[in-house]
């Protein structure tokens, strides 16, 4: 076979163009097809912990678990309230007996006994995802199954998953654990399905000390932005970059 | 050129174009860059769609209230008017079409998240009224002396 440079290059050009175009097509979409479910790209849903109002009733955490069908006595959840007794020593006392499910009904922290007139401070810390402006965990999913909606909140594709587990190493807050029935990566979306229909998130509902609330924070007149705008507020573990969008009122240093 | 030199290539070639073929198949037509960067928004994009057709199941108490009148009535008039219906009841979801009645949560641990003793000084904790649950009638569920659904009155029983 004789084959000029020429009809070589010609031939290996054709043959790599015929083999790339099917792969082009169908990647474009059309930008109605795209901003119809992306989101309302508008909004940035943002969360704001009081933990000066939480009393450790662990509600949210019974609410949440059961509106997203996460098993209720598996050690997983998508929420969890800690509780810090800090004596005077300065010493720490944390626990979470069950993520806070059942509440905090044991005066007892891990089997120790504490006594009352040793402890100079005492609270309860809500936790969950933080919807992160830089989420580490979307950077490392390997097959695009985490992402980042543009309305701010970081959904996994259970179809898509592949249960590698990259995400729940990355994730600095340990808030994605690993769904035992769908056996897919699992986190908190903020209930994605009730607040882009207008509802409460089922924690945020079921709190009745009003210590959960939910915002937009590109709305100025919003009153959990006005909050987080005006009061003091912050974050966990800011060091990070991540920019976390759960703020805390009351955030205590112990707090990790 | 000689032929045995050009195999390796048109086998190259081959599987590039054999790895795009069975790309096309498997990946959704949908799934690319959806945002900004590729690094946050790479996904299937019906995806969204999924999550927001998720089924909610927690109504809220306003739901509850067009049908139980009175008991939402004397709810909302106690100190007990934030705490969700479905928090005792449970997700009202079915209710009432495939769901008759729901399983109410009458345990003591229910009432106990909020009103077990625990000596917190600085937590919103001791602004509610509290009993030991070894102490304060330890066998008996709470609603038999007290109205939970108005906590200041006795139970109706």
């Amino acid at each position: 076979m004789s084959c000029s440079r020429r009809d070589f290059l010609k031939k290996s050009f054709g043959g790599a163009l015929s083999a790339a175009l099917p792969a082009g097509t169908g990647a474009f979409l059309g930008p109605r097809d795209a901003g119809a479910s992306v989101g309302d790209a508008k909004k940035r849903w943002v969360f704001l912990v009081d933990t000066e109002a939480c009393t450790g009733c662990g509600l949210c955490v019974k609410a949440c678990k059961t509106e997203n069908e996460i098993p209720l006595e598996a050690p997983i959840t998508r929420t969890w309230v800690e509780r810090y007794v800090v004596t005077r020593d300065g010493e720490a006392h944390v626990d979470s007996p069950k993520g806070g499910l059942e509440g905090f009904t044991d005066p007892q922290i891990r089997g120790e006994t504490i006594d009352p007139e040793d402890i100079s401070k005492a609270f309860f810390v809500p936790k969950l995802c933080n919807q992160c402006e830089n989420p580490p965990c979307v950077q490392v999913c390997p097959v695009g199954a985490t992402y980042q909606t543009n309305d701010g909140v970081v959904l996994v594709d259970r179809e898509w998953c592949i249960g590698c587990g990259y995400c729940i190493m990355a994730c600095p807050y340990g808030v994605r654990f690993f769904h035992p029935v769908h056996k897919t990566a699992e986190k908190c979306n903020f209930c994605y399905h009730r607040i882009t229909a207008g509802m409460e998130a089922a924690c945020v509902q079921a709190c009745p000390f009003e210590a959960r609330k939910m915002g937009d924070a590109n709305n100025p007149d919003d009153p959990v932005t006005k909050v987080i705008k005006t009061e003091r507020v912050s974050v966990l573990k800011d060091e990070y970059g991540t920019e976390p969008q759960v703020y805390y009122l009351g955030l205590d240093e112990k707090v990790r | 050129m000689k032929k045995h030199v050009l195999r390796p290539l048109w086998v190259a070639i081959g599987l590039v174009a054999v790895v795009l073929i069975a790309r096309e198949f498997m990946v959704p037509p949908d799934f690319g860059v959806h945002g900004e960067t590729f690094t946050y928004h790479y996904y299937r994009l019906s995806n969204v769609e999924e999550w927001k057709n998720f089924p909610a199941k927690y109504q809220g108490q306003e739901r509850c209230a067009r049908c139980h009148k009175d008991n939402a009535a004397e709810h909302s008039s106690s100190k007990h008017a934030t705490i969700q219906c479905e928090n005792c009841h449970g997700p009202g979801v079915d209710h009432p079409r495939q769901v008759k009645k729901l399983v109410i949560d009458t345990s003591r641990e229910q009432c106990l998240r909020c009103h077990q003793y625990l000596p917190y000084p600085t937590s919103q904790r001791m602004a509610l009224p509290a009993i030991d649950n070894q102490e304060h009638w330890p066998e008996r569920e709470c609603h038999v002396c007290h109205n939970p659904h108005y906590p200041d009155r006795r139970s109706r029983r």
